[in-house]
């Protein structure tokens, strides 16, 4: 695997925050007007209390001019009450599906929260993501609403789209907290290309300490997980950020060095070689994530040939800048759609996408119209 | 990392305003000082210019900032939408909390945008709802729903004696019961207009914007010795709910400090972000603070009732 430096889009302002998170110690150097732009662009990445956390780790945040560092600590600050409200969240999840005996996991930022991983420092989270057995999906559904839980007020094309064709049910909202869960049932749509063996997730998962009944992936397959949304879900939102997390994970599992076989095995037999591929070469890239040699030759097995990889490069270096505008160059918004419709193709087959895209689009147009 | 001495003449807005403004506020910005923020304000709307600088005259500028807190631009919708009507949105960073608006309410809205800002990004206060004003260095908070009267008390009350610390978010340490004055223009609603303009002669109100969701706004110009006097924190001494009532004698009611709390915690924005920091930073200046209901239907009975207060011990 060669590094993508080539493609890799040189302007200084949309390596920033990367280079701060790879390099902490060069934060006490950067001037008042660099600082300006590193909160702003972290901010907007979602990043900023990581970065404020990765300085505290470091020894490094006292040293950081006072402005900055205010809005640094102040992420720091809505990051800890976002931790405290998952815990709570998911405490009371917990609560709730105790009485039907099913073995629920949890996945991305509540996953990380409640197995106290590094990838939970700094992290800011909008929903609660969890997935259940397929064949128990209505009775964790059924047993959320008597709890308080109600879905999503959708219409039947909407209803029909989440139930037959993704991996997940519509989002449902706590009626007194407001709070969100998506409930899952495997980790790619229903439609998609690949599709990962979920008994096998279940069978793999860990439990939580202190939450019986609650459970997470196993490290290779939450990696996987993370993976798999980053590259193939086209949201690029929190593009960095996901990267971020990935990093994390690797860093965190990878210091023992039997996770890496482990971790290439695990991908090629849940169909997964690719998007390791890619995990690998772009958290390298970007935020240097300490990979072995050894793992990122076995995981050269996933690569594309040299001419598709040229241009997965230029789409994600562009993708996985913070969406800022000033981290933007002329070929971002192309790169952003063409991954976008990527996540589609990946995501159903054309017979379904086609009829699909042309609804919402017809949709999107009636609403705007709408608009006084 | 206070850069402005609170100086006059030379380092204010209104200094800079001779030189070329328009193109100041389109080219570079302007680093408008308002209370312990810096925010680098840009402005491509003619009408939107003239309004700030009459508001915000007396406020520090720096020469260039090379560190800003909030990066707000006002700029006109160009397009079809602005053909039949003159548009305009406000841009927090690079994105616009809300949707455009007619271009005579920029001002309002640059206004509600930086509200916006310090609210969702300045977590190093606890940001209670509430008209904070000052004198003899004891703060009152002045905690109300929209229609209470609370702006109005609050701007006749700044033109006899009182300083200006907020009109809508009072500021507070979290580590000591202080108070951070932030100095910017009150926004009158509708009646209250008229009120404050008989009340105070000398009262500088901006353009009237009628039509916005709150009906009739205008903003009235923090006095000048509340805006020099930025850097001077004060410590909480009363909490006093207002509520204008016609024909009601202006008349003090204690209340109790459980209450309070609850109430203030109820309506801070973002009490709950700080955990147990912001319950100890909020008991801290309940503990210090006498707590009233205060009723009033006349604005010079309510300015005698509030000097008895202050004159105290």
């Amino acid at each position: 695997m060669t590094a993508p430096d080539g493609a890799r889009p040189s302007t200084q302002a949309s390596d920033l925050v990367p280079s701060v998170l790879r390099r902490p110690e060069r934060a006490p150097g950067l001037d008042l007007r660099t600082w300006d732009l590193l909160v702003r662009q972290a901010r907007r990445a979602g990043l900023l209390a990581r970065l404020c956390l990765r300085l505290e780790e470091n020894g490094l945040l006292d040293s950081v001019p006072e402005r900055p560092r205010l809005h640094l600590e102040g992420a720091r600050t809505l990051a800890a009450k976002q931790a405290r409200d998952t815990r709570w969240e998911v405490a009371c999840i917990h609560r709730a599906l105790a009485e039907i005996d099913t073995p629920v996991l949890l996945l991305k930022g509540a996953a990380y929260a409640m197995a106290r991983l590094p990838a939970a420092r700094g992290r800011t989270y909008t929903d609660i993501d969890v997935m259940v057995p397929k064949d128990r999906i209505g009775l964790v559904e059924e047993t959320l609403q008597r709890h308080g839980w109600v879905p999503a007020d959708l219409d039947t094309y909407d209803q029909h789209y989440y139930r037959d064709w993704t991996h997940q049910i519509p989002p449902m909202h706590n009626l007194q907290r407001g709070s969100v869960i998506d409930v899952h049932h495997t980790i790619v749509p229903l439609t998609a290309r690949v599709k990962p063996d979920a008994q096998s997730l279940l069978d793999a998962a860990r439990p939580v300490t202190g939450l019986g009944g609650l459970r997470v992936l196993a490290p290779p397959d939450m990696v996987l997980h993370s993976a798999v949304h980053l590259f193939n879900e086209g949201e690029f939102d929190r593009g960095l950020r996901d990267l971020s997390d990935l990093d994390e994970l690797l860093r965190h599992f990878g210091s023992d060095s039997a996770f890496w076989p482990t971790l290439v095995t695990r991908a090629r037999d849940l169909d997964l070689s690719r998007v390791l591929y890619y995990a690998l070469r772009y958290t390298v890239a970007v935020l240097a994530t300490p990979v072995p040699a050894d793992a990122i030759r076995a995981a050269a097995a996933g690569q594309p040939g040299s001419a598709t990889r040229a241009l997965m490069d230029a789409f994600f270096l562009r993708a996985l800048r913070p969406t800022h505008q000033t981290a933007r160059d002329p070929l971002t918004g192309l790169a952003l759609w063409l991954l976008f419709v990527r996540s589609h193709y990946l995501r159903m087959p054309l017979h379904i996408l086609v009829p699909h895209l042309v609804r919402k689009a017809v949709r999107r147009r009636t609403a705007t119209g709408d608009r006084p | 990392m206070d850069a402005t001495s609170p100086g006059v003449g030379p380092g204010t807005l209104d200094a800079l305003a001779a030189e070329g403004i328009h193109r100041r506020f389109r080219e570079t910005g302007v680093a408008l000082v308002t209370g312990p923020f810096v925010s680098e304000v840009r402005a491509t709307v003619p009408r939107f210019v003239d309004d700030f600088c009459l508001l915000y005259a007396d406020y520090p500028v720096h020469e260039k900032a090379d560190f800003a807190d909030f990066h707000v631009s006002v700029e006109p919708i160009r397009g079809p939408r602005g053909w039949f009507r003159s548009l305009a949105v406000v841009r927090l960073d690079d994105r616009s909390p809300f949707p455009p608006l007619s271009a005579d309410q920029a001002l309002p809205m640059f206004e509600w945008g930086l509200n916006w800002a310090i609210v969702n990004t300045a977590y190093q206060y606890l940001i209670i709802h509430a008209a904070a004003i000052e004198r003899n260095g004891r703060a009152a908070i002045l905690p109300a729903p929209p229609g209470s009267g609370k702006s109005t008390l609050c701007a006749g009350l700044v033109h006899r004696g009182w300083r200006l610390l907020s009109d809508e978010q009072a500021l507070v340490s979290l580590d000591e019961p202080a108070i951070t004055a932030l100095a910017r223009p009150v926004s009158l609603k509708n009646e209250s207009i008229d009120v404050i303009r008989t009340f105070a002669e000398e009262a500088v109100i901006g353009c009237e914007v009628s039509e916005t969701n709150k009906g009739t706004v205008a903003l009235m110009k923090a006095p000048r010795d509340s805006v020099l006097r930025k850097s001077e924190p004060a410590r909480p001494a009363w909490v006093i709910f207002p509520r204008y009532a016609a024909g009601s004698a202006a008349q003090l009611t204690p209340r109790s400090k459980a209450d309070t709390f609850l109430h203030i915690g109820n309506n801070a924005f973002n009490y709950s972000i700080h955990g147990t920091r912001g319950f100890d930073a909020l008991a801290r200046v309940i503990d210090g603070c006498d707590c009233y209901d205060f009723a009033y239907g006349d604005l010079d009975e309510a300015v005698e009732v509030f000097a008895a207060l202050a004159d105290a011990s």
